[in-house]
């Protein structure tokens, strides 16, 4: 087991090196350059700053020289955010993000789950079809479509809530119900199938021959295989929703990762950039390896050997 | 099961020239009514924004400011825009990008995906796993954001675009291939062609290939719309394709700003968007289903 | 007052294409204490009745049309949900084929034995689990406290039927649906779960619904025998009264075909020289009896004593195997270090006189089937030479094998399986003739197509058929067809039988025979069955755990066997006519 994570961890070092070298690359070799747009600065200014983050370098030392201070775990500091570093914007925005992402997962897992489960079970009757077309809608329906959607109704006509920010609690609402829901559709439908194939399964025919009562059997023999799936899905969709949100983040002013990123791509802020992928990719790997040891804990076949 | 022969009894007699897996699946998918419906409405679609442009009188980037923010009448059926350019022509060459983008990402990871995949599932051992790292090596790449970081830095280039989005699809389809080639090449037919000394790429071809195309066409169907939806969030950034140009992810977001005084900006472009991902979707469920009689509803 | 009485039933399944009777009016009873076998082929209806019976069966498409059931007074069809529940697990228990899936992965085997308890008594985990253990102790599990904490995982397929026993009589009930409780099972150890459950019902004053397709396995557990033909009853009574006197020509023909290990025949009667069933236009069937069958097998018989097939002659050596190994590491996991070894062939030798057939039989997992592959070079081996027609073949290229994938051919048991599902037949049967330029044109092929059919008892209406429009004899058939399409010297039939009906499984073991003689062919015959391998073989080997423990002439094997091994196997193969003398 510390074996196996060991090697994940080493696993992982290469693919951040690689993932580092291209976005280094990709965004020195794009045109423009993070003090062009400004066209009010002088030449003479321009000069001393990009002589100050060590952008008149050639390149290949350039991106030792970055590498050296990433090794350090030094993200270097922000080319736009004077003053700051970009672990530090990253340590203000993230929190914003991942409080985003834990209320959406969560709003997705009390509307997929039990949807999936009854549709599962009631297969083939107008609950069945009521439960999945929703959520096929919700699969359809952009997050920026039903995001203004949903602000037009709950704000702009009924007057409920605030559109927009990320003050209080009531703001955290719309945003995370808008995100939630694409991924509610698809927890529902990926519970549904999972239920159905072992609803399926001789085993559950055993248990109804036992005389276990439906409740019975759902609740002790279908459950757990039937929800391995969504416990796989689980990964990828925190990653997706932390690293996905920079939509939402934009149609409610919500001061998050997304948004930074995006923002600092526009403006060529190269740290900032290459921080922010640097830190989503640690992400993703991290929660690929949490499902994967979640997933392997479920199945006595791999925990007893 | 006696149900199964008696099937077999009923096709042996009424059909004398024998119907293929590709002729069953075709009944099953005609007896869904949802799947066929998709499959018209999304016939229509294709056919409207292929023809449609060139049918109706106005041009999408003809501009009448005196006309701004008309709501839908006769003369414009879907209203028009801040610049008082025609929705319905808007809709429609943006369905036509929109589409574009859909397919041809789709084709292109398709082909990578489904030429890796049968390489790395066939090949096995040693070429497999090394193939296979790379793919798991790439899927912790934050690809979503590597595609905007693209765009963002290179320009908004319609070939990029759909070469950025393709190289993201190809790793599932590549996957889910592989994993079918591998259970493929257990089956007892491949072995039978082995046995019969059949040359490895006729096996590759004849046998692997069309047996797998099933739940590939499925994933294909299911990623048009996942394209649609990453070209429709790039553009909703600003990201997509430049005006006067439009898709209907770019339609979205000049609606969604003026929602407040002209709703039906976000209304047409939204309804077909959403139409036509949903389209997609029960499509490619039906298409599931169909071709795998198993998982089929009784 | 009987425990259990069926009047009538019928149930039938609703589908796209029309309805099929799958139970057609069907009546009989179960007295306490009494075990009553209920046999027939695939589709005859006998599981649907098990399953009717439990409420158990998918509704729709499946619905009860007619007839009662009556379990100590009570009517099953019609007693409300709930109340069948709590029957079931408590005065009636089941058991299934497949131990393997209907076991729950995820939870310990104590947790599944003691569930019944659980549910339908009052009592404390620890009693439960108490008597669970003592219940596990009886089928004869050993260490039952300590294997109980278990996964059914960590046990063997005899292992897992017994614990599904443990669960299905932990609550002491009085009837026992047993639905091919030991069909997937090796024969030693369905010797000993038949043993284990005659003992159990002396013990429980249990009944028993025995449902099973082997006539042998019936004669020996149960009391009466009630025969199954699509979806009816068509004959009642003792074991003896069916074994020595049979009245219905389908339970005639039915145990006419079977191999058994003293068959007189050299050509296998079956069931349909015994009777003819038209469909009438309602889905049911009438059977018409032939009242040619009698002089039939006794034509059979003459011809068989006649008919001297190994004849003196000197055999030439076309295939020696000398010290094979076949060694496999499986792949690390998750939890796991390393990869075991696992020795699937340890080595073995082996030799096939032309024109012959040697039968390889042993239980699964003892390396037969390894071996077939291995010779055709399908799988390479680690260690040792294959010796075809004076040529190692173990260290040929695959080019440089190609000449010899002409001469050698392969069956696989599942015919459905080993046919790519996309081609038609003609497609299929043409493609091998192609690669391997046997004739001259598409015309010429597609003619000698027709006559490779026509040989396996098809003909040129299937050309355009594709395979899951045929059944499974027939595919079989195709199967045949399509190794003989590059004329093979050699064949590997691997358990190229085992799936079949007995009816259908003699027709192909006939025609199997019917070539080799007309075709000079020599076959590996790989099966676990050894009745069959003794119809089939001149010569057979006995395999275990990778090792060949016994072999030669396959009359002197079968009548006087040497190892305590072969001994076992022969002993527990299940017999009416031990049953009966």
């Amino acid at each position: 087991m510390a074996k196996f994570i060991l090697s994940r961890f080493l696993q992982a070092i290469p693919t951040l090196f690689v993932i580092a070298t291209l976005t280094f690359f990709m965004t020195r070799l794009a045109p423009g350059g993070p003090f062009d747009s400004e066209k009010a600065i002088p030449q003479e200014i321009k000069d001393k700053l990009e002589a100050h983050f060590g952008l008149d370098l050639p390149l290949h030392k350039q991106y030792l020289l970055y590498l050296k201070n990433l090794l350090q775990g030094d993200l270097g500091p922000s080319f736009k955010y004077m003053g700051w570093d970009v672990s530090e914007l990253i340590a203000t925005a993230f929190p914003v993000s991942a409080q985003l992402g834990l209320c959406s997962l969560f709003i997705a897992l009390l509307l997929g789950l039990p949807t999936g489960i009854i549709a599962a079970l009631r297969k083939n009757t107008a609950y069945d079809y009521l439960f999945m077309s929703i959520a096929m809608l919700g699969i359809c329906l952009p997050t920026f479509v039903l995001g203004p959607l949903l602000i037009l109704i709950f704000s702009s006509f009924l007057g409920w809530l605030p559109p927009l920010g990320w003050y209080s609690m009531t703001d955290m609402f719309l945003p995370s119900l808008t995100l939630g829901l694409f991924y509610a559709a698809y927890i529902a439908r990926l519970t549904r199938a999972g239920m159905l194939d072992t609803l399926n399964q001789d085993y559950v025919r055993t248990a109804r021959a036992k005389g276990a009562s439906p409740m019975r059997v759902v609740t002790r023999h279908a459950l757990k295989g039937g929800l391995l799936p969504v416990v796989t899905f689980l990964g990828p969709a925190f990653a997706g929703l932390i690293s996905g949100s920079f939509i939402i983040e934009s149609i409610f002013f919500i001061p998050g990762l997304g948004r930074f990123f995006v923002t600092a791509a526009f403006n060529r802020d190269y740290t900032m950039v290459l921080g922010t992928v640097l830190f989503y990719a640690c992400l993703i790997i991290f929660l690929n390896l949490m499902v994967d040891i979640i997933q392997a804990s479920l199945d006595p076949k791999s925990r007893s050997k | 099961m006696s149900i199964e022969t008696a099937k077999a009894k009923n096709l042996l007699g009424q059909n004398p020239e024998g119907s293929s897996l590709w002729g069953d699946a075709w009944i099953r998918l005609r007896a869904n009514r949802l799947a066929t419906a998709s499959l018209f409405f999304f016939i229509f679609v294709s056919i409207v924004t292929i023809l449609g442009p060139e049918m109706i009188s106005t041009s999408y980037e003809e501009q009448d400011l005196n006309n701004a923010f008309a709501p839908p009448s006769l003369t414009h059926f879907f209203g028009t825009d801040n610049l008082g350019r025609d929705l319905l022509a808007r809709v429609l060459h943006g369905g036509r990008i929109s589409l574009a983008v859909g397919f041809l990402a789709t084709a292109v990871s398709l082909f990578i995906g489904v030429s890796y995949g049968m390489a790395s599932g066939y090949l096995g051992g040693k070429i497999d796993a090394l193939m296979m790292r790379v793919v798991d090596i790439l899927y912790s790449l934050p690809f979503t954001i590597f595609v905007i970081l693209l765009m963002v830095l290179f320009g908004r280039n319609f070939i990029l675009l759909f070469i950025a989005i393709g190289a993201v699809e190809w790793l599932t389809m590549a996957r889910i291939t592989r994993g079918q080639t591998l259970s493929l090449k257990q089956a007892e037919f491949i072995e039978a062609a082995r046995a019969l000394g059949f040359p490895d790429s006729r096996i590759l071809i004849r046998h692997i290939l069309p047996n797998l195309l099933g739940p590939v066409i499925v994933y294909a169907t299911l990623t048009v719309p996942a394209v649609m939806l990453l070209e429709a969030v790039l553009s909703f950034l600003g990201l997509g394709v430049q005006a006067p140009m439009s898709s209907w992810g770019s339609l979205i977001k000049e609606g969604s700003e003026k929602m407040d005084i002209a709703p039906w900006l976000i209304l047409f472009p939204g309804l077909f968007f959403s139409f036509t991902l949903l389209a997609l979707n029960f499509l490619g469920d039906g298409l599931r289903d169909a071709l795998d009689p198993k998982s089929a509803k009784d | 007052m009987k425990l259990l009485e069926i009047k009538n039933l019928s149930t039938h399944f609703h589908v796209r294409t029309g309805t099929v009777r799958a139970v057609d009016g069907v009546s009989f009873s179960i007295e306490q204490g009494e075990i009553v076998g209920v046999v027939g082929e695939s589709g005859s209806g006998k599981s649907v009745t098990c399953h009717s019976m439990l409420g158990l069966l998918p509704q729709p498409p499946a619905k009860i049309e007619n007839g009662s059931i009556h379990f100590k007074g009570e009517d099953l069809i019609h007693l409300p949900k709930d109340e069948l529940r709590r029957l079931r697990g408590q005065s009636i228990s089941m058991i299934f084929q497949d131990p393997m899936s209907c076991l729950n992965p995820y939870l310990t085997i104590l947790d599944q034995v003691s569930e019944p308890l659980l549910i339908h008594e009052d009592i404390s985990k620890e009693k439960a689990e108490g008597k669970a253990i003592e219940m596990m102790k009886k089928v004869g599990i050993r260490d039952a406290e300590k294997r109980a904490h278990s996964y059914p995982h960590e046990f063997s397929g005899g292992m897992r039927q017994r614990v599904m026993i443990a669960m299905a009589l932990v609550t002491s009930p009085n009837l026992l649906l047993a639905d091919e409780p030991t069909t997937a099972l090796d024969v030693t150890v369905q010797a000993k779960i038949l043993g284990i459950l005659k003992s159990l019902k002396d013990d429980l004053n249990l009944s028993v619904l025995f449902v099973t397709h082997d006539l042998g396995v019936v004669a020996e557990i149960a009391d009466r025998i009630v025969v199954m033909y699509r979806g009816k009853i068509v004959e009642e009574g003792t074991v003896s009264e069916i074994f020595n006197n049979p009245k219905h020509p389908y339970v005639k023909g039915l145990l006419a075909c079977r191999p058994s290990l003293d068959c007189k025949y050299q050509t296998l009667p079956t069931v349909d020289d015994f009777l003819e069933s038209i469909e009438k236009p309602d889905g049911s069937f009438e059977i018409k009896e032939r009242t040619t069958a009698n002089e039939y097998l006794e034509s059979l018989l003459e011809q068989s004593s006649s008919d001297l097939k190994s004849s003196i002659e000197p055999k030439q050596t076309l295939l020696r195997i000398n010290d094979l190994k076949v060694h496999f590491t499986t792949k690390r996991s998750l939890f796991q270090k390393q990869g075991e070894t696992i020795k699937a062939i340890d080595g073995i030798d082996l030799k096939i006189l032309r024109g012959q057939t040697l039968g390889l039989v042993g239980e699964s997992g003892c390396g037969k089937t390894t071996t077939g592959r291995a010779i055709l070079q399908l799988i390479r081996p680690t260690k040792g030479t294959v010796e075809y027609g004076g040529q190692e073949l173990s260290k040929l290229s695959s080019t440089d094998l190609i000449p010899f994938r002409k001469r050698m051919q392969i069956i696989f048991q599942d015919p459905y399986a080993s046919l790519n599902p996309r081609l038609t037949i003609e497609q299929a049967l043409t493609e091998p003739m192609r690669v391997h330029q046997i004739g001259t044109n598409d015309n010429n092929r597609r003619d000698m197509v027709v006559s490779l059919l026509e040989e396996v008892g098809l003909s040129s209406v299937h050309l355009r058929r594709y395979p899951h429009e045929f059944s499974g004899g027939q595919r079989q058939r195709v199967c045949v067809a399509r190794a003989l399409a590059v004329e093979p010297e050699f064949i590997v039939c691997d358990e190229c039988v085992s799936a079949m009906d007995v009816s259908v499984q003699a027709q192909v073991l006939n025609l199997l025979r019917e070539l080799q003689e007309k075709r000079q062919l020599t076959y590996l015959f790989i099966s676990h069955d050894l009745s069959v391998v003794k119809f089939i073989s001149d010569e057979v080997a006995v395999m275990k755990a990778g090792k060949i423990i016994e072999s030669g002439k396959s009359d002197a094997l079968y009548s006087n066997p040497k190892d305590k091994y072969t001994q076992e196997l022969i002993e527990s193969i299940p017999s009416p006519e031990k049953v009966i003398a």
